[in-house]
Formats: C-alpha cells, structure tokens, sequence
C-alpha cells in the first residue's frame, strides 16, 4: 500500500501531466521497492524510456497505463497457461516450497474450492511428517474443507504416504489429490533429493502425475525468491506459482523476475488466512496494485 | 546474476589497479556495482541510497583519490561502512532478575515464531540453567498449540495451555499467574502470526503485552523477506517496541540484507540466528557473518587485501 501511494503522490504531484527525467527514477524505485529486483526493473523501465523517446506516450496517464500494462505482460510469460489442470482421473496437486510460505493453508483453501464451489470429490495428503504437528494443522483443514484425508504417521516416508494417499484415492473414485509436503530450504540437498523422490513415487503410481506442481512464494519474499524458484523447478516439474500473503504491504515482484526468467507462470494469490483467502492470479490487478 | 560484491568491485576497479589512479569516474562506477550488489542482497533501497552517498563522501572527498592505492582505498571504506551499519559486535541477551522474567515473541505469519520460542527456551534451560515454561497464545492457526506442546515437550520445559476457547489475553495472563506461582525463572510467550497492517490484529498483539508487561520483546524475521522489512520492522515497533530480533533460515542462502535494514533503520540489533529446523539450530547473532554474507567472501579483511 505505501509504494502505490508513494509513487501516487509522486506521479501526481511532480509529474503534473508532464514527463520529465526524475520520473523514470521514481518508477525504478517503485519497483524495487516492491521487489522486483534490478534487472526486472531495468528491462520495465527501459522499455517505458524508449516508448517515451519514440514519442508513442505523453503525458502522465498513458505513462502510468503502459507502466501497468508491461508489468502484467511481465508477470504473465508467453503463451502460459493460469488456470489448473485438473482433468486427469485422479488429478494429482503436489505443492512445495520453503518454510513457513502457506503450503498447508493453500492446500486448504484450494480443498475448499474444489469441494465447494465445483463439488469434486477430494482428498489431501498430509506428507509433511516432519514439522512438530503438521498433520493436525492439515487434517484441521481438511475438516473445515469438508475433504477426506490420509494421514502420514510423524516420521514415516513421505513418499510412502503420497502413495497410500494415491492407492486410496483411485480405490474411492477420488477427482483431485492435494499432497501437502514438508517446508524445505533449497540449497539442503537431501531434503531437495527426497521432494525428487516423492515426485517420482506420485508418477509411478498415477501415469501423468503430478499434473500440477505449485511452488508456493510468499509476497514477503525478496529477491531469495528467484533463488527458490529455480531449485525447486530443477527438482520437480514446477508448473506454477502460488502468491500468498498478498493481503499485507509487499506486494511479492519477485514473481516477476521469476516469470520472466524462468517462465514459470503464476497461477494463484493468497490473500488472507481464511478459507475463501485463495484467487486466480489476474496480472492486471497485481501490476495495478504495483503501481496506482 | 548473484555476483557477490567483492566480485563486483573487483571488475569495477580491477583495470584502476594496473593505472593506479583513480577518477571520479572510476569511483561512480564502483558504486554502482555496490549498489547493485546490496539491493540483490534486499538491502532496504532507501538505506542502499544513504548508503553509497555515504561512500562516495568518503570516497571522493580529499585523501582516496590521491592515495598511492586508491581502489584499495575505496574498498576499505565499503567494508568498514557495511561492518559500521550492522552494528559490529555480538548483542548480548540479558535478562533481568525478575522472576518470571517474560519474553514475547511476535513477526509475520511463518517467520518461524514457535520454533524460536521452544529453541529459546531450550537454550536457556541449558546455557543457562533457568526454568523455563512456554505460554501457547497462538489460538488462531490451526494445531499451533499442538505444535508448541511438541515442541516444548523436546526442548524439555513446561507449556501452559488452555486450548483455543479463550481469548489470547487471557491465556497470556493465566499462563503468567501460572509461571508466578510455580515460580519459573523465565514465561516465553508464543503469540499468533500477523500482518503488521492488520489493525484488529496488531492491537491483540499490543493487549498481550499490555497484560504480561514482558521484560524482553523480541521481532522475530525472516532472513528471505525484501523490501517490506522496514515498514514491519518499524510497525512492531510502534504497537510492540521491540529489544532485539530473531533472524530465520538463516540456513538458507538468502544474503540477509533485510537485517541490515531493519538495524539501520530502527537501531535494534539482532540478538539471535535461528539456522535450522531442529531446536539446538540456534545461536547468539554474529553481525560480522551477515556482513560477510552480503560481501560474498570470506572477511572483509581479505577483500581490503585482495584490492
Ligand atoms: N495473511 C496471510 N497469512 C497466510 C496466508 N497464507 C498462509 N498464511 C499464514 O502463514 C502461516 C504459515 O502457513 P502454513 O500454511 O503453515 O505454511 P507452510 O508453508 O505449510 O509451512 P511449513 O509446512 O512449516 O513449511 C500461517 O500462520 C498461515 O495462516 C495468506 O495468504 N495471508
Ligand atoms: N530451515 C529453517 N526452517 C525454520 C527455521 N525456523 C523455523 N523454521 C521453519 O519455518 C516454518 C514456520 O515456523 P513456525 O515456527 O511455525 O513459524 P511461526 O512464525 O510460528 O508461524 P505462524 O504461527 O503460522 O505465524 C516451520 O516449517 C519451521 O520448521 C530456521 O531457522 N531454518
Ligand atoms: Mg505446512
Ligand atoms: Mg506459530
């Protein structure tokens, strides 16, 4: 909130429909400080200069439109898909990340969705059998969500529970199978190498699977972010990424960078801890927020 | 990308090395790549900003650019302005003879709040062979008290819980009754996630400590977070002033450059590096480490030398 306004205030006040050279320093700003990094910025606000010395934008409110728009085609790689693929009988979600981004609460916001609003039959995996009490924290969900669950037992192999929770799911005509798995550094190599492996138990059992693979980055995240995002993508076949915390004042550019160096594509925003806290991700209103 | 800064400013100031004099040319160009290198490292843009007009005064006024090395000059006042900015030497954590001494824990949804709190309380039952309990005041993420409970049980001290049917406040205030009549050395407070720009939420916050009155409040951060960490480092600040922080993940190889920031803009130091997962990952915070980590080297003293 205070970088739209800052640079609001500043666009208003300073530019008075004119276009001169500070701006383009006020906009590099704005977008570092939304955490975009420098070269996402550079190649946004090098492209808005020369549109400016083309000619093709005058005035402060084209500026602040094409601004708008070149961060929403930024966020949004070529020919990327945003919605889930969810057609596959059992269609299998897996989700992964680093500590703490709202994995599990994700999950369970997306069980909710799935459940309620298109009424598929669902069931979640609680594969994270290592952090102190996460599979109460998921099988709490999946009451609120109304979602049936496999329970992995503290300890056990979470490849073996993605593979009882599958065994399940397709012996009870289950439609969707989320599995929620541990919170995970990117540079441990061990705990990277069993994701792998969990990944490859779920194609094993189910062929096509995971049909998606969500890397979930929080909005807090700085520039680390990219780091995430391509370790995680070298391990699994990272489909999409998942915002969340998008209801606080970072306003996660990272994800940015992240699409347009990696092309992963950002499929959904969480914006608070409630269930019904989960959107598509529309670019348009996330390059709006980036900048009003 | 991921240059490290010593990198950085030895390409930027390599060819001076061989010529031996340095222009104001030279000079500017150095502290691009400083700039570079510290907002990759999610040093706040502000604080990168007084930054390198700190350097370059230093820089180009009077004795570098006449020094017989120059470039060694100039990497010598970026090192020392970098171990200058992130407060030099190891913060202490003292605790007052009060008994119980109470400490609160507060930060953003899964900074890492439980798991600093039962690895502070384990450290201090035993480096220092104090009695601890912990106070389950997160009644808003599912299994939070769950998760506190196993976690206290490992580090091996009490956890005083009451469910999820009362209100933090109370809780907070019967675990302190508690604490005092079971006359525990030290009362950890566990308090929910929140978002510094939830008003109904960082008045909870606020509410918690006006109750327990804490000797110690600690802001418990991210090492990954960006830019945003100043504007919740000072919103904490102003609803729950703050004595030190707690930086996380600090396993990762995130540069940390959030916690330079948060040091600069609100002068509170770091007191502890949480490093892992497991309850011993912890330690009392090194400011020259993160210093190093955002130089990408071994120590400053090599970079000055190296140039
Ligand atoms: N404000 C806000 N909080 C969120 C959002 N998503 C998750 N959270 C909170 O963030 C914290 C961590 O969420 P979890 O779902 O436990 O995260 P996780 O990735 O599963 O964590 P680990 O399994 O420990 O790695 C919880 O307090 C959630 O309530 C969001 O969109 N907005
Ligand atoms: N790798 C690593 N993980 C950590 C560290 N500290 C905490 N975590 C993990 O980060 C995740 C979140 O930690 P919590 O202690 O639940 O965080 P919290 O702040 O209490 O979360 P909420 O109560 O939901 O706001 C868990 O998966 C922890 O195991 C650390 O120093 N390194
Ligand atoms: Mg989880
Ligand atoms: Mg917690």
């Amino acid at each position: 909130r205070r970088t739209r306004e800052a640079l609001a205030g500043e666009l208003g006040a300073s530019v008075i429909g004119r276009v001169d050279d500070g701006v383009f320093e006020r906009i590099e700003e704005a977008l570092i400080r939304a955490d975009l990094g420098v070269p996402a910025t550079a190649r946004i606000v090098g492209q808005l200069e020369e549109e400016v010395a083309l000619g093709r934008i005058e005035g402060r409110e084209q500026l602040v439109a094409r601004l708008r728009e070149l961060i929403a085609q930024a966020a949004r790689p070529d020919g990327s898909e945003a919605r889930l693929d969810l057609r596959a009988r059992p269609a299998v979600v897996m989700v992964v990340g680093v500590n703490g981004t709202g994995k599990t609460t994700t999950i369970g916001k997306l069980a909710a969705a799935l459940r309620g609003d298109l009424g598929l039959r669902v069931l979640v995996a609680a594969a994270d059998t290592y952090r102190a009490a996460a599979v109460e924290q998921l099988a709490a969900w999946a009451e609120r969500a109304d979602t049936e669950i496999v329970r992995g037992q503290p300890g056990q192999d979470p490849g073996s529970v993605a593979f009882d929770a599958l065994e399940a799911a397709q012996a009870r005509g289950v439609d969707v199978v989320l599995i929620d798995t541990a919170g995970r550094l990117h540079n441990r190599t061990p705990l990277m190498e069993e994701l792998a492996k969990v990944g490859r138990v779920v194609s094993g059992k189910v062929a096509g699977a995971p049909h998606e693979t969500l890397l979930v980055i929080d909005a807090t995240t700085g520039q680390n972010g990219l780091r995430q995002a391509s370790a995680f993508a070298q391990k699994t076949p990272v489909t999409g990424i998942v915002l969340t915390k998008l209801d606080g004042s970072a306003k996660g550019g990272v994800v940015v960078a992240i699409a347009q160096e990696l092309g992963l594509p950002i499929k959904l925003v969480g914006v608070g801890e409630g269930i019904a806290d989960l959107r598509p991700f529309d670019p348009e209103a996330f390059a709006a927020a980036l900048v009003e | 990308m991921f240059e490290s800064l010593a990198d950085r400013l030895q390409q930027a100031l390599g060819e001076v090395r061989s010529r031996g004099r340095l222009s104001e040319e030279d000079v500017e160009r150095a502290l691009r790549q400083v700039r570079l290198a510290l907002l990759e490292a999610d040093v706040d843009f502000r604080v990168v900003k007084e930054f390198t007009a700190r350097v370059r005064e230093r820089a180009i006024g009077t004795q570098v650019l006449a020094s017989v090395n120059p470039a060694h000059q100039v990497v010598k006042v970026v090192a020392d302005e970098l171990t200058e900015l992130l407060g030099g030497t190891t913060s202490e954590f003292v605790l007052p003879k009060a008994r119980p001494a109470v400490v609160v824990l507060a930060g953003l949804q899964g900074s890492g709040k439980t798991t600093a709190a039962a690895k502070l309380a384990r450290y201090l039952r035993a480096e220092r062979g104090l009695d601890v309990a912990l106070a389950a005041c997160d009644l808003q993420r599912p299994a939070a008290v769950e998760q506190l409970v196993l976690l206290g049980g490992r580090a091996d001290c009490t956890v005083y819980e009451r469910g999820t049917d009362a209100t933090p406040v109370e809780v907070a205030g019967w675990a302190l009754g508690r604490a005092r009549e079971e006359q525990r050395d030290v009362l950890i407070v566990d308090t929910a996630g929140r978002l510094h720009v939830d008003d109904q939420l960082m008045a909870e916050l606020q509410a918690i400590t006006e109750r327990v009155r804490p000797h110690r409040v600690l802001l418990v951060l991210d090492a990954m977070t960006g830019q945003d960490a100043v504007n919740v480092a000072t919103a904490f600040a102003e609803r729950a002033p703050f004595d030190g922080l707690v930086l996380t993940k600090l396993d990762g190889d995130a540069r940390g450059g959030a916690a330079l920031s948060v040091k600069a803009v609100t002068g509170r130091p770091i007191v502890f590096a949480s490093t892992g997962e497991r309850l011993e990952e912890f330690e009392l915070f090194h400011p020259d480490r993160v210093a190093q980590r955002i130089l990408g080297m071994g120590d400053v003293v090599t970079l000055v030398e190296r140039a």
